[in-house]
């Protein structure tokens, strides 16, 4: 495959990107890609840096380091760092929504989806000149525009409150007008933070069928946030996991769903406890990986677990400051790695296999998929208060 | 006053016995607070020593006033309130259909405003006019001018700017330096004050768009006293605190004058008799016409994607970049597109008084336009026009009320009182409609039918 059709399948790289706020790293050299016309999605723990690496992509914050290219259709390349802000959306066409949500609350839907159409409608009304004195390719423009909005209002089911002030939305309606706007900009990748949050179960269902619907009538590539992960294994093509801003695992749903530093990282539970709980998830595979006779200290680790680096030495003393990663055992993912490479003989070549038989076993092990999700929301909490004390203390020394 | 009386209490005892308690606690409130502020009262004698003053009597106005008020308050006016409310908790199923007045509230509006001179000059003749037509109408349609425009800036992009009297001070000065100087017709001079005005609005714009809320408000301020103290200093061009006077006034489109001593005056081409009530009426068409025009921009902007994207910002400034919109840009023209208008209000200004100085220009009139658009409802042009005409009618009104000097005695001039009137107007206005007369907000397109947005959703902005 020659490189130039590589660059063209894919529509995000994500390369080496590293965020740092002041001493903190919420973003540590990720890697990732997102192909054109598929579900991404970025799982992590709560504090993982997924909502940074959005900011990042869309320009609300300019990374520390790396580069994120963005290929549009067309076969135009913009580097995104090095937009500003608003033309991110503008000329690379990427559209996000917020993870608490961000509408123009004043505003009717429609105005709502009418403000998303700003550039274009600027355009057609001569920057502003023609459209004061009515030109007739204002109005034209200008019925185009509602004829669009009413489009994705029908799509998002929301046709009916249309000249309702955007902020008398029940919330879950509020998250579908959210995602509606974002469309009307006429996005190439659109990025969703957290669309599930919030909603109950028939909403969330709505809401898979409007993201497929986007995916295979659009061509918009998405990608999406979530902890939810009914949504997450059911929508997504390809799914990133973070955990304290670096990458612990990329694949698809399946494998990613087994790999056990990504179980252990959402379930945040202690050392001694990986291996039962590992059990009590009913994950054979998993396990199995884990039992398999010793192996040399040194196996051949995956790739992801070398981006996620030694976490162990976690305080470094950088030249522009302290670096302030999380402490020993705060990372599940570092330790099952570790522990992987004590026990496991034929470490990674089993999980292709592994990830195979359990696509096969993918509709019963969704329950136990589904308490893992809803337990990583607590676990992790506990996990986040107790990386803290440890985060903040060589800011303390200093 | 003590409001907080437990509630178990309030069950128990009726409205009269509670207001009797109330307003004892109400008086005695009042006669601890006031026993020295009103009873007693320094001063200076006729060999400059210093005196107490003794005002018992005026004190004892006073409090008596207040318990008697508090004692009808709670007695009457609660009760009434609650029983209104009650009735119209039961019977919400009748949406109250708008009266006619409210329903052509603009049409009736306009229509009283175009008669309005002819009916002054008919009631008091063209010299009696005078008065009602200068004072009361034209001062009033200046401010309508004036707070329209800072209505786009505060009221649509939610940008607290503080010294928006600037921007009137430049159209002012533009028109009475270049009119003085290079002898140009109004109409020549609106639109380049209206210019001028919009460019220093974009240049005050640029470095000052970055901060947000408090900080902006507070440096505009300080653009705002910077112009006055330009103004003022910069004796060669602007004639300092002196002022600029004999600016040329406004022609009737060139065709006819007002000045007696030219050929073409108005009475001698219309062979009618002379009267200064003839410039006053064509200033006050002149300045409706103006309004209306802002207006008309007004409306028509926010129509367009600049004003619903300047509303969107008001919103939400982060969810405006997400969506593609340059903050930078359209915060810009919502500055240069106000700071444009006041512009115009400062040229007609400066040729209907033909005097200009900086006195006129103080951070005063900034907030007397603020408190018009505040107290009107951001972003409503009918409700600031309301606004305008309480409270500048209002404090003018002061002036023809000479039989209070009758109740006061002669030393009483109701003018002194204006400020004082004024911040009470504002603060009862905003315990009874917190967001301004018209605190809903207009959709700018719909879909089936247009309903006007109720004031709890909409933001204020954060600059
Ligand atoms: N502007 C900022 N300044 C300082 N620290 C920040 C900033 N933004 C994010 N962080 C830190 O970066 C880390 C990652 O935050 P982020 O919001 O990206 O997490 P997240 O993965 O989105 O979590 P959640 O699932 O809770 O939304 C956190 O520790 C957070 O405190
Ligand atoms: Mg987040």
């Amino acid at each position: 495959m020659n490189a130039q059709a590589s660059a063209n399948d894919f529509i995000l790289q994500v390369e080496h990107l590293s965020m740092k706020f002041g001493g903190l790293v919420a973003i540590g050299d990720l890697s990732f890609q997102a192909r054109r016309g598929e579900i991404t999605a970025l799982i992590g723990p709560n504090g993982a840096g997924k909502t940074t690496v959005f900011n990042c992509i869309t320009g609300f914050y300019k990374p520390s380091e790396g580069m994120l290219t963005l290929n549009r259709r067309d076969g135009t390349t913009y580097l995104l760092e090095r937009l500003p802000n608003h033309e991110i959306p503008a000329r690379a066409k990427v559209a996000r929504t917020f993870q608490n949500i961000r509408l123009f609350s004043g505003m009717t839907l429609l105005e709502n989806l009418l403000v998303a159409q700003h550039n274009k409608l600027m355009k057609a009304s001569g920057y502003t000149f023609l459209g004061l004195f009515g030109f007739p390719s204002y109005r034209q423009a200008s019925a185009e525009s509602i004829d669009l909005a009413r489009h994705w209002l029908e799509k998002a089911d929301l046709i009916d409150r249309a000249d309702d002030p955007a902020g008398d939305l029940p919330y879950g309606a509020q998250r579908r007008l959210e995602i509606a706007r974002a469309m009307c900009t006429g996005p190439e990748l659109l990025c969703l933070d957290e669309p599930a949050a919030g909603l109950n179960p028939k909403e969330s269902a709505a809401l898979n069928d409007l993201l497929m619907d986007i995916k295979n009538n659009t061509g918009t590539s998405i990608l999406l946030i979530e902890h939810d992960m009914s949504v997450v294994m059911q929508i997504s093509d390809h799914v990133v996991v973070l955990e304290y801003g670096r990458k612990i695992s990329d694949g698809n749903p399946q494998s990613v769903r087994t790999d056990p530093r990504v179980i252990a990282a959402y379930l945040g539970v202690d050392d001694e406890e990986v291996e039962t709980v590992l059990t009590e998830v009913g994950d054979e595979d998993v396990i199995e990986q884990l039992d398999t006779g010793p192996d040399s200290a040194h196996g051949p680790g995956n790739s992801a677990s070398m981006m996620a680096g030694p976490v162990s030495d976690s305080v470094e003393h950088a030249d522009e400051g302290e670096r302030v990663t999380v402490s020993k055992g705060a990372s599940k993912a570092a330790q099952v790695d570790a522990r992987a490479a004590s026990v496991a003989s034929k470490p990674r070549s089993a999980a292709k296999p592994a990830a195979k038989s359990s696509t096969a076993k993918a509709a019963p092990k969704k329950p136990a998929a589904k308490a893992s999700a809803t337990k990583a929301g607590s676990a992790s909490k506990g996990k986040e208060t107790a990386a803290k004390p440890t985060a903040g203390k060589p800011g303390g020394r200093k | 006053m003590a409001v907080t009386v437990s509630s178990e209490r309030d069950t128990v005892a009726t409205p009269i016995q509670r207001a009797f308690r109330e307003a004892f606690y109400a008086g005695a409130i009042s006669l601890g607070l006031f026993v020295l502020f009103i009873g007693l009262r320094t001063d200076q004698n006729i060999s400059n020593e210093l005196i107490l003053v003794q005002r018992w009597v005026l004190l004892a106005i006073v409090v008596i006033a207040v318990t008697l008020g508090r004692f009808v308050y709670v007695a009457y006016a609660l009760p009434a309130m609650a029983r209104s409310k009650a009735e119209k908790a039961t019977a919400p199923a009748i949406v109250a259909e708008p009266g006619f007045l409210k329903r052509n509230f603009n049409r009736i509006g306009l229509v009283v405003l175009l008669l309005y001179p002819i009916a002054m000059v008919l009631l008091f003749g063209f010299q009696g006019s005078l008065k009602w037509v200068d004072n009361f109408g034209i001062q009033i349609l200046i401010y309508v001018m004036l707070a329209w425009g800072l209505n786009i800036v505060i009221g649509l992009a939610g940008l607290l700017d503080l010294g928006y009297v600037a921007f009137y001070a430049v159209g002012a000065y533009a028109y009475a330096l270049l009119g003085t100087h290079f002898g140009l017709s109004f109409w020549i001079l609106l639109p380049a004050a209206g210019c001028m005005a919009a460019f220093w609005g974009v240049m005050l714009g640029f470095p000052v768009l970055r901060l947000r809320g408090d900080y902006l408000a507070i440096v505009t301020l300080a653009f705002g006293e910077i112009i006055r103290l330009v103004l003022i200093n910069w004796r060669e061009v602007t004639n300092g605190s002196a002022g600029i006077s004999g600016i040329p006034k406004v022609s009737f489109f060139g065709l006819m004058s007002f000045n007696v001593s030219d050929p073409n005056y108005i009475a001698k081409v219309l062979h009618i008799a002379q009267s200064g009530a003839y410039y006053k009426i064509f200033l006050y068409y002149l300045a409706l016409a103006l309004c209306l025009l802002t207006a008309f921009v007004t409306i028509r902007l926010r129509r367009l994607p600049v004003g619903r994207a300047w509303e969107a910002l008001r919103e939400d400034e982060i969810a405006c970049r997400s969506l593609g919109i340059n903050t930078t840009t359209t915060k810009l023209t919502a500055f240069a597109t106000g700071a444009m208008f006041g512009g115009f209000a400062g040229s007609f200004f400066a040729a209907r008084q033909g005097f200009v100085s900086p006195e006129s220009f103080v951070f005063l009139e900034s907030a007397i336009i603020l408190a018009i658009v505040v107290l009107g409802g951001m972003g409503s042009l009918g409700g600031i026009a309301v606004a305008a005409l309480v409270m500048i009618g209002g404090t003018e009104i002061l002036r023809e009320l000479d039989f209070l000097k009758a109740v006061f005695g002669p030393d009483f001039t109701p003018e002194l009182y204006r400020m004082l009137l004024f911040g009470m107007a504002m603060v009862i206005v905003m315990l009874w409609k917190p967001r301004g007369f018209v605190g809903s907000r207009e959709p700018t397109a719909f879909l089936k039918e247009r309903r006007a947005v109720s004031a709890s959703f909409t933001k204020e902005g954060h600059g």
